[in-house]
């Protein structure tokens, strides 16, 4: 079963094609990287995904329903969520607050529901800030519940955000380079806790990492975009000995050295 | 060129010129004059003498403050010395201005002036007293500086409440007066103007010894016995607050009531606001349009001039309400992807148009043109009509009540985290599934509804409304009430509508440099206090962490209790 279909997604910007003709397809509950260069377009996928751009050409499909030019909002509903690659919390709010903000599209008191506070609201609330503090503990902020977003260190605003992406129940995760900034245990920390997400919540997670030794560690399926095109697919054991990732990394001339040593493993 | 030996000097002559130069401001702006006559301590101190005096207070005070500790002679000198410039920047401003006619540009340069500067003796004495006297006020500064924390806040806070007691003398006489013999035993402290002498003194030891006393016991200690007692002790609270502000209007009188309305109404438009500028984060420099447009349609609608067949109060007040939530739409619609400065300049602009129309010859025949609308209906309960301001304080209390309510609701609600999102980070709002249209829509037309509502019943209590009581500097009014209370704060709007709309009603004299105040409070309070006088406390909602551990403990236990009655 795939998740995520996209098919000849194209997005231009005046004259430059960020994306031309990906084709991509994320089976469910996988752990999928995409990597590339900077300005190869992996986070103009992500907007693409999310609904942020519109494709020129091309259909996404998510969970076979097709999301192509779905405002935000309504992509969210569609069970997708994701995290940004510098941190955009809602500073001025406490880490509870930003979490049930996510829980947004799962809440249905409506106005006069909170004006007079009746049964079911209370229940809701009751049970939604129960949910959040479960996911703080879940991410291990624990107890951290209200502080002020801003106030938390970096690593726990990465979690942070994830947490409140958790928190509207996506079937797919998106993650824009969950370890930048981090130091190595750090990373490694969060290496683990991205596997322990997907196999507890059952999601599928599609992430942008820079990092070839997480990517690496991590991925199930790799594919690797260059100036908006999508040059490689496959393994991580595929992609280290592909010669046109080598090519797009390191340069011209390399691939046919780096092919033959296979110094990468 | 920092010699050593200069160094310590150089921060009290900056101090001191600045305070001097602060007081020469109030002093020239007619401050100073237009006070003389309004006495603290009846024939000795007048408010004219402490608007000149307080910022070299102020400024010594801050000063000492922020240096290093410093010897204790250190501190005198420097106080003194703070004083002595000060002092001598004002005694400057004297000499001047009986040498050079100042008074082609700066009008309060007058005799008037310079007596008060002087303290009515003649210029070379007068000169030395007023020098001395800021010296006075360093070493006063240095006083609070070095002398314990605890006489300190004593002194500190029997001086303030001598400066504010003797302000409003009018109020304290008119409100005891109906007291019986209490009212004889509080007018023995007064004078004309401001306090006796006598009475400023005993009040003084009074409240500071009281004061000092309390300050020396020891904190109390909770027990957990009296956890238990914490609700009712909430509620009583609650209770009191509210049979006193029932029992306000009588106790007051008129004048004060009308006071008190001007207060209310602000807070009801400010709750209004704060949802759509402190909540959501929509700058509304327009807000008035609202106002006018509420007050308009209680016009039009019971006016016996404009309608043949004129409703009462209660009829139309439905009407003004669906008015103003169209309207906060019609408004917000267009500017759903604007923000911040393009919002506010296009909410003004929409606040101009509803007052030009309203202003216009063309709907003079629905809206009555600069004439405006008389005749409108008061409210009424029965047969008993609403109309004095005493009576109207109820009316504005219960919209202010009601108004409070649904803004508290709904700020610790998913509607209000909504808002709150959509101000953190609107692109990120929307991806988390938040409908940024409907959301944006529900802060105008909520706010629109508050203010609307303030302006139906300030058009029952004029019993007209005219196009320019619907200006501009209303929605700045609502806008700096909202800032000095603290934004998203409710309970700051209250003390910043007491603060912004009730002083300057209580000191009449201000009302003239009601803007200039504004302006200086405005600024102080970004530098000093961003967050406002009452900031928005958050909800805490995990304050032990041994209370969430116990919880998790339980939901464990519940969960594998749950799993065995499964088995």
């Amino acid at each position: 079963m795939s998740i995520l279909v996209a098919k000849g997604v194209t997005k231009r910007f005046g004259g430059l094609d960020a994306l031309s003709k990906i084709e991509l397809d994320v089976k469910e509950k996988a752990i999928h990287s995409i990597i590339g260069p900077n300005g190869a377009g992996k986070t103009t996928f992500f907007n693409c995904v999310t609904g942020f751009y519109t494709p020129e050409e091309g259909t996404i499909l998510v969970d076979g329903k097709n999301v192509t030019g779905l405002s935000p909002d309504r992509v969210t509903h569609l069970g997708v969520s994701r995290t940004y690659q510098n941190i955009r919390l809602f500073k001025n709010m406490t880490s509870v607050e930003n979490i049930l903000v996510g829980m947004h599209p799962h809440l249905k008191s409506g106005l006069i529901g909170s004006i007079i506070r009746d049964r079911r609201t209370r229940e809701e609330e009751k049970a939604s800030i129960e949910e959040a503090k479960r996911l703080l503990q879940f991410v291990g902020l624990r107890g951290k519940g209200d502080m002020m977003a801003m106030n938390l260190p970096y690593g726990a605003q990465r979690r942070l955000e994830i947490a409140r992406a958790l928190a509207s129940r996506p079937k797919l995760l998106l993650l824009d380079e969950p370890t930048a900034g981090m130091n190595p245990s750090e990373t490694q920390e969060m290496v683990h806790f991205i596997r322990r997400l997907r196999d507890e919540f059952e999601i599928t997670i599609l992430l942008i990492e820079h990092q070839m030794r997480v990517v690496m560690s991590i991925s199930e399926k790799i594919t690797v975009l260059d100036f908006g095109e999508k040059i490689a697919e496959g393994t991580p054991v595929e992609i280290q000995n592909d010669p046109h990732v080598i090519e797009a990394y390191l340069g011209r001339g390399a691939a046919s050295g780096l092919g033959q040593a296979k110094t990468v493993a | 060129m920092d010699s050593p030996s200069s160094s310590p000097w150089k921060q009290p002559l900056q101090a001191g010129v600045i305070a001097g130069a602060v007081s020469v401001l109030l002093s020239l702006v007619g401050m100073v004059a237009t006070f003389k006559d309004r006495f603290i301590i009846s024939g000795v101190f007048s408010m004219g003498q402490v608007i000149f005096l307080a910022p070299i207070l102020l400024m010594a005070y801050s000063l000492l403050r922020r240096t290093a500790p410093q010897s204790r002679q250190q501190v005198i000198l420097s106080g003194l010395f703070t004083g002595l410039v000060g002092g001598v920047v004002l005694a400057a401003l004297v000499v001047i201005g009986k040498n050079v006619d100042l008074q082609a540009m700066f009008v309060n340069s007058s005799p008037i002036l310079h007596n008060i500067l002087t303290f009515n003796q003649p210029l070379v004495p007068g000169l030395l007293i007023l020098i001395a006297i800021c010296m006075v006020m360093g070493v006063l500064a240095s006083g609070i500086v070095l002398l314990p924390q605890r006489v300190a806040t004593a002194i500190i806070q029997g001086v303030s409440w001598i400066l504010l007691i003797g302000l409003m003398r009018d109020l304290i006489i008119t409100v005891t007066s109906r007291w019986g013999p209490l009212a004889g035993l509080v007018r023995l402290f007064f004078a004309n103007s401001g306090l006796k002498p006598l009475g400023a003194i005993l009040l003084f030891a009074l409240i500071a010894g009281l004061n000092y006393w309390r300050s020396g016991r020891p904190a109390p200690v909770v027990k957990p016995a009296q956890t238990k007692e914490r609700p009712l002790i909430y509620y009583a609270k609650w209770i009191g607050l509210g049979v006193l502000l029932l029992l306000l209007p009588p106790i007051l009188g008129i004048f004060f009531s009308d006071i008190l309305d001007t207060v209310f109404m602000y807070i009801l438009m400010g709750i209004g606001l704060n949802i759509v500028v402190g909540f959501a984060g929509l700058l509304d420099l327009g807000y008035v349009a609202f106002f006018a447009i509420g007050a308009y349609t209680m016009g039009v609608l019971t006016s016996p001039e404009l309608n043949a067949d004129p409703m009462t109060y209660w009829q139309a007040l439905p009407f003004a309400m669906i008015a103003c939530v169209v309207s906060g739409m019609i408004l917000g619609l267009p500017v759903l992807k604007m923000r911040g400065d393009y919002l506010a300049i296009v909410t003004l602009g929409f606040g101009e148009i509803v007052r030009l129309l309203a202003l216009s010859d063309w709907l003079r025949p629905w809206f009555g043109g600069s004439q405006g609308i008389q005749l409108i209906a008061q409210p009424t309960i029965g047969n008993f009509v609403l109309n004095t301001q005493q009576e109207l304080y109820y009316l504005f209390l219960l919209g202010v009540g009601i108004v409070a309510f649904i803004a508290w609701r709904l700020r610790d609600s998913r509607m209000g985290r909504t808002w709150m999102a959509l101000r953190e980070d609107e692109d990120v709002a929307i991806a988390m599934g938040i409908n940024h249209v409907a959301t944006k829509l529900m802060a105008f037309a909520t706010g629109a509804l508050f203010s609307g509502i303030a302006g139906t019943i300030f058009a029952a209590k004029l019993q007209s409304v005219y196009p320019h009581s619907m200006n501009f500097l209303v929605s700045i009014n609502v806008l700096s009430l909202i800032i000095i209370g603290g934004m998203g704060s409710i309970p700051g709007v209250f003390v910043g509508s007491l603060v912004l709309m009730g002083s300057p009603e209580l000191l009449r004299e201000f009302a003239e440099y009601r803007y200039l105040v504004y302006g200086a409070l405005l600024v102080v309070m970004m530098l000093t206090r961003p967050e406002g006088l009452w900031p928005d406390a958050r909800r805490r909602l995990e304050l032990h962490e041994e209370e969430l551990e116990k919880e998790a403990q339980e939901l464990a236990d519940a969960e594998s209790a749950a799993t065995e009655t499964t088995k």
